[in-house]
Formats: C-alpha cells, sequence, structure tokens
C-alpha cells in the first residue's frame, strides 16, 4: 500500500550500509560510531518492554553484541537500525521471560480485551497542558500511563510513534501483519489519550478574581 | 460520516495518509461533531508529548559505561 517511502529510499544507499560494510572489512571503529548512534534509542526500546532499567541495560548490551557478530547475516536491502531493533526486541522479551520463570511471555499477550477501543473522555484539554507540570513530574505520569497499556500496545506505540519506525517496519520488526499493528497502534493512542485526560484536561475552575486585594496580596512591610 | 466512521479514519487523519475528499468529509465531521474534534486534537497531543519528552533517560555517565563496555566486548572478539 503505501509504498512511496520505499520507493524513495531504493535509490541512494544509507549511510549506515557503508559502515556495515567498514565493520565487516574488520575496523571496529566503524562499529563504535553505529553503536553511539543508535545506543540511546536501543535503551529506550528496552526499557519500554522490560519496564526494567537493569534489565535495559543488559538487553541494550546484549543487543549490539549480538548485533556484531551476526553481522554477516545482515541482508544489505534492509535497514541496520530495523534489524538491530528487531535483535533488540528480541532480547528484551527473552530477558522478561527469565524474569517470570514460568509464563510464557510475548507481544500478543493481554489482547483479549476490547477495553479502551471507544473513547469515553471528552473533555477538551487544556493548551499546552504539559506545561502544567514540572519535567520530572511530567516524565513521571508518562511513565506511569505508558506503562498501564498490554504490552503488545505498548511496544507497537513505542516503535511506531516513540522511535518513529513506519507501520511495516514495525510489523517487520515485531512479526506482525500490517492490520495488525493498525488496530494495536489506534487502541494504544485512544487508550493512552485517555489516561492522559486526567491529567491534561481544562480544569473548569471558576476566574481568578482580578483586582482585589486578597489573601494572596503579598505583605508589604 | 459517523463517530464510527470517524474513528476509523482517525489514525489516518493523524498520520496525514488521508486523501483530499476523504479530510473535507472528516473536518466537516469535525465541525459538526465537538467529541470527535476533541478526540483528534488530543490523540495527536498524545503522541506529540510523548514524542518530544524523554521519559526513559540515559545520563551521560551511565551511557559512556555502557558505550564502552559494549566495544570493549566487541574487540575481545565476544
Ligand atoms: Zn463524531
Amino acid at each position: 500500500m503505501s509504498t512511496i517511502q520505499s520507493i524513495a529510499g531504493q535509490n541512494e544507499q544509507h549511510p549506515d550500509l557503508a559502515l556495515v560494510d567498514k565493520v565487516r572489512a574488520g575496523d571496529v571503529s566503524a562499529y563504535d560510531e553505529l553503536v553511539r548512534k543508535y545506543e540511546r534509542q536501543i535503551f529506550r526500546i528496552a526499557q519500554h518492554i522490560t519496564q526494567n532499567r537493569e534489565d535495559a541495560e543488559d538487553v541494550m548490551q546484549d543487543a549490539f553484541l549480538k548485533a556484531y557478530e551476526k553481522l554477516d547475516q545482515f541482508q544489505g536491502n534492509a535497514k541496520f537500525y530495523t534489524w538491530l531493533v528487531r535483535i533488540a526486541v528480541n532480547e528484551s522479551l527473552m530477558r522478561l521471560r527469565k524474569r517470570r520463570t514460568g509464563k510464557m511471555v510475548s507481544i500478543d499477550e493481554d489482547l483479549k480485551t476490547e477495553e479502551g477501543s471507544v473513547p469515553r473522555d471528552f473533555a477538551d484539554w487544556a493548551p499546552n497542558p504539559e506545561q502544567n507540570y514540572n519535567q520530572s513530574e511530567l516524565a513521571e505520569i508518562l511513565r506511569k500511563t505508558i506503562q498501564g497499556l498490554p504490552q503488545g500496545f505498548r511496544v507497537v506505540f513505542a516503535l511506531r510513534d516513540v522511535e518513529g519506525l513506519s507501520t511495516e517496519e514495525t510489523a517487520e520488526t515485531l512479526g506482525l501483519s500490517v492490520p495488525a499493528v493498525k488496530s494495536r497502534l489506534l487502541r494504544a493512542r485512544l487508550q493512552l489519550r485517555e489516561r492522559l485526560s486526567r491529567y491534561f484536561k481544562r480544569k473548569s475552575a471558576p476566574a481568578a478574581p482580578s483586582g482585589t486585594d486578597g489573601a494572596l496580596a503579598p505583605n508589604k512591610g | 460520516m459517523t463517530c464510527t466512521e470517524f474513528l476509523e479514519l482517525l489514525d489516518d487523519l493523524i498520520d496525514d495518509t488521508v486523501s483530499a475528499p476523504i479530510r473535507s468529509e472528516i473536518e466537516q465531521h469535525m465541525r459538526k461533531c465537538g467529541h470527535c474534534e476533541v478526540v483528534f486534537n488530543t490523540t495527536r497531543k498524545t503522541i506529540e508529548i510523548y514524542r518530544s519528552h524523554e521519559i526513559f533517560d540515559l545520563p551521560p555517565d551511565l551511557r559512556e559505561r555502557l558505550h564502552s563496555a559494549i566495544m570493549a566486548r566487541c574487540k575481545r572478539g565476544c
């Protein structure tokens, strides 16, 4: 369907591929460059999936090592980044499995619920509502909110909307069909919106008194 | 257009992949339906907020430590 992106990208070689070739030829410093370029994204993705900082640190290291070891298997017609993300997603899921021993973990988990597929809260939000919180409060709200999503929605949202992968890349990375990614994305977006509405909706507070010297007036004297 | 039809097109609208005639139908619906207008604006804002705020920060010292560990292990041949 949306072939526009892939056609546009076909003619020019992605700069990562030149680096990959160098690494294959034995230039470790080229790999240093690739790691530096993507380590923050990989760390974020691992955090989104494992929801645990130590796990994310391990996943990040393991993913880059595995990618380095398996670089021969990387096909030049794919994007290095997408390939790397797939390794990181798999490492993250493996890490989760280890943590919850005996319980199968997959990205298909917890998706049977229809909850949150229809909007309920129609209150409008304040203009730039995020500015009503300081940085750490806001980060906490955003973390708490996204962590409440079912795993299979959270991962799709993280890859597609936070990391900016295309729908097709997200599908390929997670081994899902494009329609499955689309339906999860819509529900993830709607559920996050619904949950954030609690914090961001316009307060229907009475207008502040003006021109009065009430209790809030600074004390002079 | 019904609200259900609107909801089905919401992602395409946000991702800007709807055709011009569909877009004008959607806009016409939103002018009449405050609920759908709010859903559109707040969903778009949700994505924008998540995209522009780092919620899982990798502090510079930790980043350096992990980076060095990765490169050391690669150079050792893993
Ligand atoms: Zn409507």
